[in-house]
Formats: structure tokens, sequence, C-alpha cells
């Protein structure tokens, strides 16, 4: 019998499996397998006449021995902010980076950024330093650093050629995931954002097992404001009840444009169902504003440079401005700490 | 097997998420059908399927049959108006509520995909546009194996790609490309989406995203290049709330006047508009667009089939 989907595995389950080393398979899983890592494996009634049964039966099945490491390498990060969005292309690297440089633009703070997003990272490119390499040392792998505070971790750097697709699947990609919590040196850091692939899926899983015992801060959520993507950011959203992250906050992005002609607003993609703010109100969470869709925001990305250094003035800059300001309340720090008001 | 009556099966991929590749599948599946194609849309986006909510068939549930699960129909042939059938199948339809997330990983995925290649009762048809979710992961790889494996050559023509103009985005989708060279999947073209947005107000048409990515990529990659479409709010409107599109006097899109006639606009009042989406589709300025680009993707299919 194939996966019933009636009764899909619960989401409790698969967020209570604690990612391990995995055993030695002598043969590809088949289709029914519990998954060599749970409780059920080599016990489960689809394991019966599997090659592997004896092999998964052995297994260890105790917490992973990595977690205690991740803890203690990422005990100097004092705050960990997930980026989250069910939906891809809402703007979730975009806003990765600014809220970085946001933070940045105060020479105090020192912040990473990880981007956990393996088949399409975006991150180097935004922030400027896609051509660096990473160099490992005795201490670890060494971050690329874009400013003098803000240290930045992808896949992209460890590629020989910048177009390769990375062609992997889960089981590989969280083994990344864990290599970069466990072997990078961020050193003292204030802030550590990770930024996510889209939907709900091997990547969140993992970074949510990895950085449970150290402590998430919480996540901030992306989305824009049709109900297409509402709908994929509510999954999300579940999925952090589920997993219980918490909300620090929902983003709407690409929410206005302001024709550079006749500077008349128009909604692109339309909020139909009332958009980022109706859902924030839906599923009990803070709304930390709405960014207008401003294209030099795409363009200071696409040439890696500071939206917030080449145009301050902007309207897609202050909306920015005050939702760092939001989200540093919501964490519970001194908005005028991380980002002082515009004076006006 | 499922896949044997299917006379092309195309896939739509994108490293990029967000770039339109539900939006695109929905439109090649409109143009497809109104070109006289009886189609079927697959959709193996299974943390974030969107082709129910784009067809408006979020409520619909999936029977089972002898020959498999029955498909959803959008609408029925007619020929009379020169229109083939669609039908749709999706992850969605299957999840008790909607916004329920579902949290799978990498192996349960890949059986999901392998059973929706070979359960769903697709009975005979023209095309079959398969969407997938961004990335070049686990779904990717179950399809390209199965594809691979269980379609005939001259069935499986190959992949059209999906990119947004700004240099973020074509950096992933050149990956995709690199993806498809290497797994052997034929890129039948490359669509860049959201290339320039004309304002409702002014018709001044501005490059949100940056504008020519795609071109430059596909000429890189020496992979035909299929066309721009445009951001047109009027067909969010149309998916959204059904709306049969309307432009006002003297909007131009790719040199074409497509405003609507004032005495259609008077007429329509606030009634709501109970014709199907594909009727409704014909007023809409990508209709156009997408007419062209499905006229392409319809002879490089043929071309890769014949292969």
């Amino acid at each position: 019998m194939a996966p019933s989907l009636e009764a899909p595995e619960t989401v409790e389950d698969v967020l209570a499996n604690p990612l391990k080393q995995k055993p030695q398979l002598v043969a590809p899983e088949p289709e029914h397998c519990p998954g060599p890592d749970s409780e059920q494996a080599g016990v489960a009634d689809s394991c019966a006449g599997c090659p592997n049964q004896k092999i998964c039966a052995s297994a260890p099945k105790g917490p992973d021995p990595d977690v205690p490491l991740i803890t203690a390498r990422l005990a100097s990060v004092k705050h960990k902010i997930l980026v989250l969005s069910g939906k891809g292309g809402v703007g979730k690297s975009t806003v990765t980076c600014q809220l970085a440089r946001a933070f940045a633009t105060n020479p105090d703070i020192t912040v990473g950024v990880m981007d956990t997003d393996i088949c399409g990272p975006s991150i180097p490119k935004m922030l400027g330093v896609e051509s660096e390499t990473i160099h490992i040392s005795s201490a670890g792998w060494s971050p690329a650093w874009a400013m003098d505070n803000l240290a930045v971790m992808s896949i992209q750097f460890m590629l020989p050629n910048r177009d390769d697709a990375i062609i992997w699947r889960g089981p590989k990609k969280n083994g990344l995931i864990k290599q970069f919590l466990k072997d990078v040196e961020w050193g003292d850091l204030d802030f550590l954002l990770v930024d996510t692939p889209p939907g709900t899926s091997d990547e969140h899983l993992s970074v949510n097992t990895f950085l449970k015992e150290s402590g998430i801060e919480g996540a901030v959520i992306v989305t824009t404001p049709q109900e297409v993507s509402l709908l994929d950011v509510r999954k999300e959203i579940d999925f952090c009840r589920k997993a219980d992250i918490r909300v620090l906050g929902l983003i709407e992005n690409m929410s206005l444009f302001v024709c550079p002609k006749c500077t008349h607003a128009s909604e692109i993609f339309r909020a139909t169902t009332g958009g980022g703010r109706a859902l924030a109100q839906e599923m009990g969470i803070p709304f930390l504003g709405s960014v207008p869709l401003d294209p030099r925001i795409g363009m200071s990305c696409d040439y890696g440079e500071s939206f917030f250094d080449s145009f301050p003035d902007s309207p897609a800059c202050k909306a920015l401005k005050s939702v760092v300001r939001t989200l540093a309340d919501q964490i519970g720090l001194d908005p005028n700490e991380i980002m002082p008001a515009d004076e006006s | 097997m499922s896949l044997s009556k299917i006379k092309h099966i195309v896939l739509v991929l994108s490293g990029k998420g967000g770039v339109g590749k539900s939006s695109v599948t929905t439109q090649l599946a409109l143009s497809l059908s109104l070109a006289g194609h009886s189609v079927g849309v697959l959709d193996v986006d299974l943390t974030g399927p969107s082709i129910p909510r784009m067809f408006a068939i979020e409520d619909a549930k999936v029977t089972q049959a002898p020959g498999g699960w029955l498909p959803i129909t959008v609408h029925e042939a007619d020929p009379s108006d020169g229109i083939g059938s669609l039908r749709v199948m999706s992850l969605g339809f299957l999840l008790p509520r909607r916004g329920d997330a579902v949290v799978w990983r990498g192996p349960k995925k890949t059986a999901m995909v392998r059973q929706f290649l070979s359960d769903v009762f697709w009975d005979e048809l023209d095309y079959l546009l398969i969407d997938t979710p961004p990335g070049t992961s686990d779904e990717h790889i179950s399809l390209a194996e199965t594809l691979l494996q269980r379609a005939r050559p001259e069935q499986f023509a190959g992949a059209v790609v999906v990119t947004t103009p700004q240099a973020v985005a074509t950096a992933d989708v050149r990956k995709e490309l690199n993806f498809c060279s290497k797994t052997g999947i034929q890129v039948l073209g490359v669509v860049e989406n959201m290339s320039g947005f004309v304002c409702p107000n002014c018709s001044e048409c501005t490059n949100i995203f940056m504008n020519g990515g795609g071109e430059v990529m596909a000429n890189d990659f020496g992979v035909p290049f299929l066309g721009r479409v445009p951001i047109d709010p009027q067909f969010l409107v149309l998916i959204e709330a059904g709306t049969r599109p309307t432009y006002p006097v003297g909007t131009e899109v790719n040199g074409r006047d497509i405003s609507t006639p004032i005495a259609t606009v008077k007429s329509q009042d606030d009634t709501p508009d109970t014709a199907p989406l594909v009727q409704k589709y014909r007023d809409c300025s990508l209709a156009p667009i997408f007419h062209t680009i499905t006229a392409d993707v319809i002879i490089a299919a043929d071309i890769a089939n014949q292969k």
C-alpha cells in the first residue's frame, strides 16, 4: 500500500523524531519505509523482508550526539532568529539582508547570516560577497564578512562554479546544515539570522531540531499580500505552532507599488482577503509592518549594495526601519538602541 | 501505467520561488485548452500547492476509481468553441484543512511524487503540465528519475523554465538549467515573467524587477527564449475574484491595444460573471502573449518528441 493520505504522518511525530547519524543502509529505502531514524525503524510492519531491517533495528536511537556540540558552539550567539515563508519569492532573503544590514548599522552590534537555502542561495549575491570562499582553520570554518560586523555563511561559497546546481536529496542537505551550525566559527554574535528555503520540509525541521536546545528566539514570517501567498504562509504559521517556535511577527512585503511617473499607487499583488495585516490578526500574531514594492530594493540586491545607504529617504527604507524597530521591541530590546528613530 | 495515454508531458521548472511557475502553468494550460487540446495539470509542490487556488477549485475533493484517483475537472471539452478539456490534480485536494502544514521529509515526498505519477487516472490527454516546487531537490530528482524511466521518450517532451528578470532570480534559475542538462531533461524554452508593470493610471511601463535578464540567460545557455510576460494585476484579480479583466482606454501591451470597449465595461455592472475561467481569460492582456508562447511550446514539444 502506498503512503496513506487520509492519515498523513502527524507533524508532531516528525518533529519529535530527532535527526541522528543515518545508519549505513545496504539497499535504498523502500517507499513505505518508516524512516531509518524513526522509533519504528526495523520493527514496523513494512520492515519485514527489507534488506535493511537488521541495520535499522540496531541503529542507535538516542538523542543526536552533535546537538550538545552545536549548543556549545552557538552559546556566544545572543539572539537566533529564523526568517520563514511557506511561499517562494516573497522576499525572505531580501528581508533577511535588510534586517542584517539594519542591525549592522549600529557598530556595536555584530550580526551573522546563515543561508540554509541549499538549492537557491541568494544571500551572498545580495550582500555582495558572492566571490568569497570559505577558510578552514583549527577553530572551524570562518564565515565571509560582508561588513566589519556582518558575517555570512552560505553553500554558494563552496561551489567551484557559481552556476552549479546542487542536486541533493533531503538527508544530504540536513548534513550540511548541521555542519554550518557545528563547524562555523561565528564568534560573539548579537544576532544570527537564519534564511530558509520556501516550504516546510527537511531544512526547516533540521534547523529547528538542531537549534532547539540552544534556544531559538523566534521566527519572522514574510508574505506578499495576495491570497495565493497567504495560503502557503498560513501553513508555515501552523508549522511554527506545532514545532513550538515563537512567531515574532509577520512582514508584508511588496505591498504597494508607486508609479514613478504619476505617483499612482497600485496594488500589484492585490490583497483580496485583507493581506498580511488581516492574516496576522486571524492567526493572533504580531504584524511588523508593510514594505512597499520599490524597484530600487531589487536593484540594490542585484548589485549587493545596502539599500539603507543608497536610498535613505525612500518610503520603503522608512518602512523597513519601522519594521526593525517593531521587531526589536518584540525581542524585548530597546528599539532606539537597534535603530535610532529618524530625526524629523 | 496511468501516463500511457498522454501524448506530451511538459515540466514547468524554476530554481527560484515565487517567479510565477504556477501562474505560468495555469496560463499555459488555459492557452492549450483554448487551442483545442485536452490538458492535465499535475501539481507536485507538496508543501505549498497553489494550483487549486489558481483554478478556484480549492474545495474539490478527489475520488477513487478502479483506474486510480480521478483528477478534478475544471471544464469539459467544448468542440463547438474549440476548447479542450482541463483536468487538475494536486496535493491540495487531499488535505483535510487548507491551513494545515504538510511537514514531510525527502523520502516521503519522493514516494508521493511517484504515486502521483503512477496512480492518477488521466485517461487520454494531449498535454500533461507538471508544476513543481522551487529548487533542485527531492521532488525534482524523483520526477526526473521516474519520468525518464517510465515515460516513453516520445512522451516526455521536456521543461519550460520560468524566471524573473532580476539577477538574484536568474542566478538561481541558472542552477536549474544546469540541473536539466545534468539529468538529461530538454529545455523547451525560458519564459521571463514579471517583466515590467504597466501602470493602470498612466500606462507608464516600469521594470520593477529590471528587464531582459531571462533572455540573456537563455542565450548564455543556448536554449530558446519564449517571451516576456508583464505583470498584469487584472490577471490576479481574475484568479482571486473571478472578475473578467477590463482595461482603460489606451492600454497597450507589447504594442497591441487591449483596452476594453467602453460599452462592455458598462454592461458588466456588479453581477458576478459565471462564465468559465477559460472564457474570461480570453479577455486578459496576457492571453495573446501566452498564445504565442504556447504555440512555440507546442512546436518545441513536437520536435522533442519526434527525436
